[in-house]
């Protein structure tokens, strides 16, 4: 399997069974891709999106448009509240720690729940460094703007990556922006002769390895999803359009009229993101989406994507 | 004639079955909507998530006919997500194609902490142990009448089984590089594709 260097963090129970391998990680969001990740703040919440069609659930204390609204620390969801939506679904739970707080991390991890997203939304708790990923045992979804940022995450373990977004915003363009920084960084990799490639790693602040991987294989090394502003099944697709594995989708769909309708077109958008006579059917009768932030209108410290670095 | 295989593409881990047939040289078919079930030889339903892949099927309008060419022989390969989707007993009310007679415990090892990888003895595939990577892994807890287990782990679980043209293991060989599965599976198809076109002749050998 594909390894990234000091991925191999091999837990052995002496039976030739080997647990949370860089193959497993990985080979979860593997199995994500194609799919919607739903944020939900409730048990009911995450059987709704169950039922709409998610592949996941995030379980968090608040959707990052109220966080917005609220204001204050946001930190790690509740343990109680992650029990009870891991009580409530089959699919797999993930929850965000804050970036760079390990401790929330080795608590979720020992919450049992299947993904961590060292995530931007929450109130950042180190300022200079993220968590050392590799050493737990459970994988960790991170964000990037551009390749570089994807790669510096990988690098530190990250088995899966979102482009960021604006969080809460309902506005797609900073999604947008992000996703094509990493897949124009990707294409301007590819054409790159050797020679450049280390100038290249310097310049974007990534591991040489990685960038050599991406440059021959055309892809990151792990899948790719997008997050932060997706609000309509037309946003979904436009995303899987341009590259996106697969769509997490915050205050979108429970800031929406029809939470239920929503959630369940967003998902046909995003399996079917080709067929536009579909999406226009899936489309129909969702009532107002949820109202969304001209980016403009946003204080720039109150923006939650230049989080971490 | 080279076969067509469908891999069914409504969410989950469908491209790397697609390039696993690649690597065999088979070209492979995304099957996204009813229309593209046309003129398939075989069938693979990938790894994702069962409760996701199964209300798609529905609300496409795709259970039915899935169902209906499986029952009439079209050889199906499910894997993981794949194998709960093909099974008649999940334990609990969600679509399945209810094809393969099987009773089946979702995430049976627990969450993704137990996720694991293991070389896994597959007799049917010969000496070498096949790489098996189990995520979130269901297992096959009851063998229906006809259903032949083709893999057990040390402890007795049943991970894969096959009944005629259906094939169901709970493991993902498409994230591995081992061909092995994928050509066991184009062996049931090539034969399915032989049967059809002179009984009687295969019906001879046999």
């Amino acid at each position: 399997m594909q390894t990234v260097n000091g991925a191999n963090e091999i837990y052995t129970n002496g039976d030739g069974v080997e647990k949370s391998t860089w193959a497993t990680k990985t080979g979860l969001a593997q199995m994500l891709k194609g799919g919607v990740i739903m944020d939900v703040v409730t048990p009911e919440q995450a059987r709704l999106a169950e039922d709409a069609g998610a592949v996941a659930v995030m379980a968090l204390e608040r959707v990052p448009s109220d966080i917005r609204k609220e204001g204050g620390v946001a930190r790690m969801s509740p343990p109680e509240l992650v029990a009870a939506i891991k009580e409530a679904v089959t699919i797999p739970v993930m929850a965000k720690a804050r970036i760079g707080h390990f401790v929330e991390a080795q608590v979720l991890e020992a919450l049992d729940i299947d993904y961590i997203d060292e995530s931007e939304v929450l109130t950042p708790a180190d300022d200079r460094f993220h968590i050392e990923k590799h050493a737990f045992k459970i994988p960790f979804v991170c964000g990037a703007r551009d390749l570089g940022e994807a790669l510096r995450r990988i690098g530190e373990g990250a088995a899966m990556i979102r482009s960021k977004g604006e969080p809460g915003t309902g506005n797609i363009v900073e999604a947008v922006r992000h996703l094509r920084e990493i897949t124009g960084g990707i294409r301007r990799l590819q054409t790159a002769p050797r020679e450049e490639l280390m100038t290249i790693a310097k310049e974007l602040g990534a591991p040489y390895e990685l960038v050599r991987q991406v440059a021959a294989a055309g892809k990151l090394p792990v899948v790719l999803f997008c997050a932060g502003g997706v609000a309509t099944p037309a946003d979904a697709a436009l995303v899987m359009q341009l590259g996106a594995e697969g769509v997490f989708v915050g205050s979108g769909i429970f800031k929406s009229a029809d939470p239920a309708r929503t959630a369940r077109a967003i998902v046909q958008a995003t399996t079917n993101f080709r067929d536009a006579a579909l999406i226009a059917e899936v489309s129909k009768g969702l009532g107002e989406p949820m109202k969304g932030l001209e980016l403009g209108a946003i204080p720039a410290e109150s923006l939650m994507a230049p989080r971490g670095w | 004639m080279a076969p067509t295989i469908g891999v069914l593409a409504l969410q989950g881990a469908f491209i790397e079955h697609e390039r696993a047939l690649e690597r065999l040289g088979v070209a492979s078919r995304e099957v996204r909507q009813r229309k593209h079930l046309d003129g398939i030889d075989g069938l693979i339903i990938p790894g994702g998530e069962s409760t996701t892949i199964g209300k798609l099927l529905d609300v496409l309008g795709m259970t039915e006919p899935v169902r209906a060419l499986g029952r009439a022989g079209l050889p199906i390969w499910g894997t993981c997500a794949g194998l709960i989707l093909l099974a008649t007993d999940v334990g609990r009310p969600q679509t399945t194609l209810r094809l393969l007679d099987i009773g089946v415990e979702r995430n049976a090892f627990g969450s993704q902490l137990d996720s694991f990888e293991a070389r896994v003895p597959v007799p049917a595939l010969g000496e070498e142990p096949f790489p098996a990577v189990f995520i979130r892994a269901p297992l096959i807890a009851r063998l229906g009448a006809g259903v032949t287990p083709l893999a057990t782990l040390t402890d007795g679980t049943i991970v894969a089984a096959e009944r005629d043209g259906l094939l169901a293991t709970a493991f993902h060989p498409e994230l591995t590089d081992d061909p092995r599965f994928h050509q066991y599976f184009l062996d049931k198809v090539a034969a399915r594709t032989a049967w059809d076109a002179a009984p009687e002749t295969v019906a001879a050998t046999r």
